[in-house]
């Protein structure tokens, strides 16, 4: 039967991750963006928040909470309203920890998870983006060979998260049976973290460009499946963010608009700019309920392939159309870094062109 | 707990709506776009028998407001983007209490109800309009300059009403009303607006022309000629005092417009699915396949436009699913309501373009149907409140403005 309004479980995790974004993340969103850290108290306080912990089964010492798509996407949309660069350095653990906890075997989930649901935070990351304009994922450069026992890695990664500091990343590469899935140790030899990528937007966010020369990882590492589940909850992910940056874009420019006045009026009361904001409102509404669906598709355990490719292109489309409409609404103010519409016009960008930079 | 799947009642009566748009409506489509101003008297009396006996409601109002938590808006907005996949013109044109009925539902006194909606479960087919928009005033409603005076027992309405939906077939070819809008104190403003019960045969209402359109052509629309037409005094739906503040006739009325907007975003969406339905098809028959995971440099601009259309028509009609959903609730749903329908009414015009656009000279052709369904779609951005008018709604609701701060 439908229904549009989240479960009362839901709703409290909804309104915990909301007041945080509020009162902990925001505050923070400029000083990560000029400094190019998030602060690790931040970090921690996030990490108590038990956003990766919670899907981690109990044997593992996670919570075996929901591992609900849908739950992830309200989480998603919240943090990313606070801050794009903040929400996916504290999501990124469940770039690693989520592909296994769905696809990995008993020995890969006791391999992985068990450093993931200790005390402090602990970073984690996933290699899928290639630095080339015609990258295309199931087609990856990147390739893994079976040598004696084990896969062999080579290949070049871009955009991969906290790689420096990541216990695992999971390295996407073209194997025997096309796109593969392989957990990579820190450490490894042949895997080397070449630099900190300077980029527009997500400028808090520390991210690396990473060489695997011959890295060669036991056969076991590679994750056995269906792959299409982790990547569409990729997508689901990247959409559900893409509508908080575009909500974070919309409101500011809605409060700006209703206290700046020009001819005598508030600016909102223009219909120009109010026609913008309506707008806004409505296509931000329509790329969350598209999110919505494809992520109810994929709890269903159908293939939400589809839904979750078309939330994921409209979503980016609104999140940087909203934010180039915010900073329009705000003008010469907007272009001014005294205001974030600036930061969220840069951060939309990211949407639509870097992937795999968050699971939901 | 967020749902996306129809109820098994709701899925079935879409199913049995689908047959019947496939079987009845889509054959006689081309005809009755081509036969403007006749009657499908056949399929008329058909969609009249079927709906006195179906549970389902097919589209209009049946004024039985009494309800609790329900599907009832939402099996009507499923019900009528099917029938309207079928024929949109058609679906206008189906014989039932239509707006003039919601409007008599929505103000009306329970002895009105009565009066005035009880023959649409009887006898034969019947229509009932709504007479708002006047030659010099359209979405600014509150502007127009009909007149209603009182003398005795009755009133005395004057004036030239246009865009009556169904005006002919409730005044002249059946037994049905017209409600119309008309000021007893132009002074008043707003508050002096009234809306009549005009009956069909009323000497002094006489229909003057019978509009020839771009799209649904099937449906008649009606302009409206009032001359010292005298109708009883208590076809006055609801209170006859002009107060100072709040006028409940008008106030009632505009109401409707809460429950007839997702249902005309349900009518565009039909149209559009007709037309992504088509296309889709055709480019299967041609071997063309929508690769939707396919990385940007591969993708053709004929995947990226059709993906496209997919997704603003699916997001359509999740926001009209929402908006009918809060209305089953008791919510107040008017900033969703203006959503929606600003948001179908829009997509599906530009849907509907880039259909043509695809299926190239075949588009074009009057030899399928995708050109009927891009002059059918464009009204869906234009009447029950323009794109732009619910716009201005929109704006006001997220930024807590009344009309006199945001106009």
């Amino acid at each position: 039967m439908v229904n549009f309004e989240p479960s009362e479980d839901q709703q409290l995790v909804r309104d915990t991750v909301a007041s945080f974004a509020r009162e902990q993340i925001r505050p923070a969103a400029r000083a990560a963006d000029e400094s190019g850290e998030v602060p690790e108290a931040l970090v921690q306080q996030a990490w108590e928040l038990g956003l990766v912990q919670s899907a981690v089964p109990e044997a593992f010492g996670g919570y075996g909470d929901t591992r609900s798509a849908v739950t992830s996407a309200l989480v998603c949309e919240e943090l990313a309203w606070g801050d794009l660069s903040i929400a996916l350095h504290v999501l990124a653990p469940r770039l690693a920890t989520y592909p296994v906890i769905e696809l990995g075997s008993a020995a890969q989930q006791q391999q992985v998870l068990p450093a993931y649901t200790g005390e402090r935070f602990v970073a984690a990351a996933a290699a899928l983006t290639e630095p080339s304009f015609n990258f295309d994922l199931n087609e990856c450069a990147t390739t893994a060979a079976r040598r004696n026992g084990s896969i062999v890695l080579n290949g070049a990664k871009c955009y991969v998260p906290l790689a420096a500091e990541a216990q695992h990343t999971l390295v996407y590469a073209h194997g025997e049976q096309g796109l593969g899935a392989y957990i990579v140790p820190r450490d490894t030899p042949g895997l080397a973290v070449v630099g900190r990528e300077q980029n527009m937007g997500l400028k808090g966010l520390a991210t690396y460009e990473l060489q695997f020369n011959d890295c060669a990882v036991p056969a076991e590492n590679a994750l056995q499946g269906d792959l299409r589940p982790v990547l569409n909850r990729m997508r689901i992910a990247s959409a559900a963010l893409a509508v908080g940056v575009a909500r974070a874009a919309s409101e500011y420019a809605r409060e700006y608009a209703k206290e700046r006045k020009a001819f005598g009026v508030f600016i909102a009361q223009k219909q120009a700019i109010a026609f913008m904001l309506a707008e806004m409102a409505i296509e931000i509404d329509a790329a969350r309920l598209l999110t919505w669906e494809a992520a109810w598709k994929l709890d269903r355990g159908e293939d939400a392939t589809r839904e979750a490719c078309l939330a994921k292109r409209y979503a980016a489309t609104t999140a940087l159309k909203v934010a180039d409409n915010a900073v329009q609404v705000l003008g010469g103010h907007g272009y001014i870094r005294d205001h974030l519409v600036e930061l969220f016009l840069r951060n939309a960008r990211a949407f639509g062109v870097l992937d795999g930079l968050a699971i939901a | 707990m967020i749902d996306f799947e129809l109820s098994p009642a709701v899925e079935n009566a879409r199913q049995m709506i689908h047959m019947m748009a496939e079987q009845t409506m889509r054959p006689i489509s081309r005809e009755y776009d081509e036969r403007e101003h006749e009657d499908p008297t056949d399929w008329h009396q058909l969609m009249w028998t079927m709906s006195s006996q179906s549970p389902v409601s097919f589209g209009g109002s049946k004024g039985d407001k009494k309800q609790g938590p329900s599907e009832k808006n939402l099996t009507s907005c499923v019900s009528i983007e099917e029938l309207s996949w079928g024929d949109a013109g058609l679906y206008l044109s189906i014989p039932n209490a239509g707006l003039g009925g919601a409007a008599v539902a929505a103000a009306g006194t329970p002895e009105q109800r009565t009066r005035f909606l009880k023959r649409f479960a009887e006898g034969a087919p019947k229509w009932a309009g709504m007479a708002i928009t006047e030659p010099g005033a359209g979405s600014d409603s509150a502007a127009i300059t009909s007149t209603a005076t009182r003398d005795g027992d009755e009133w005395v309405l004057n004036g030239t009403k246009i865009y009556c939906t169904s005006g002919h077939r409730a005044l002249e070819k059946s037994e049905g009303f017209v409600v119309v809008w008309a000021t007893v104190d132009k002074s008043a403003g707003r508050n002096g607006i009234k809306a009549f019960v005009v009956e069909h045969g009323t000497p002094g209402a006489t229909v003057i022309r019978v509009e020839d359109k771009m799209g649904i052509r099937a449906s008649d629309t009606a302009a409206i000629v009032f001359e010292n037409c005298r109708i009883p005094f208590d076809n006055l739906l609801g209170n006859p005092e002009v107060k100072a503040q709040g006028s409940e006739g008008f106030k009632g009325v505009m109401a409707t417009f809460d429950a007839t907007r997702p249902a005309v975003a349900a009518s565009a969406i039909g149209i559009g699915r007709a037309a992504v339905d088509f296309v889709r098809d055709a480019l299967a028959k041609a071997g063309v396949e929508i690769r939707y995971e396919a990385p940007m440099h591969k993708l053709t601009v004929l995947e990226r436009d059709f993906m496209d259309m997919e997704a603003n028509l699916q997001a359509a009609r999740l926001l009209t699913w929402r908006a009918a959903w809060m209305m089953d609730r008791g919510m107040v749903n008017n900033l969703e309501a203006s959503m929606c329908k600003a948001k179908a009414g829009l997509s599906v015009t530009l849907v509907t373009q880039k259909a043509v656009e695809i299926l190239g000279p075949l588009g074009y052709s009057r030899k399928l149907l995708v050109e009927k369904w891009m002059r059918d779609a464009k009204i869906n951005d234009i009447f029950e409140g323009t794109q732009q008018i619910n716009l201005m709604i929109v704006a006001r609701r997220i930024l807590g403005y009344s009309n006199k701060d945001l106009n």
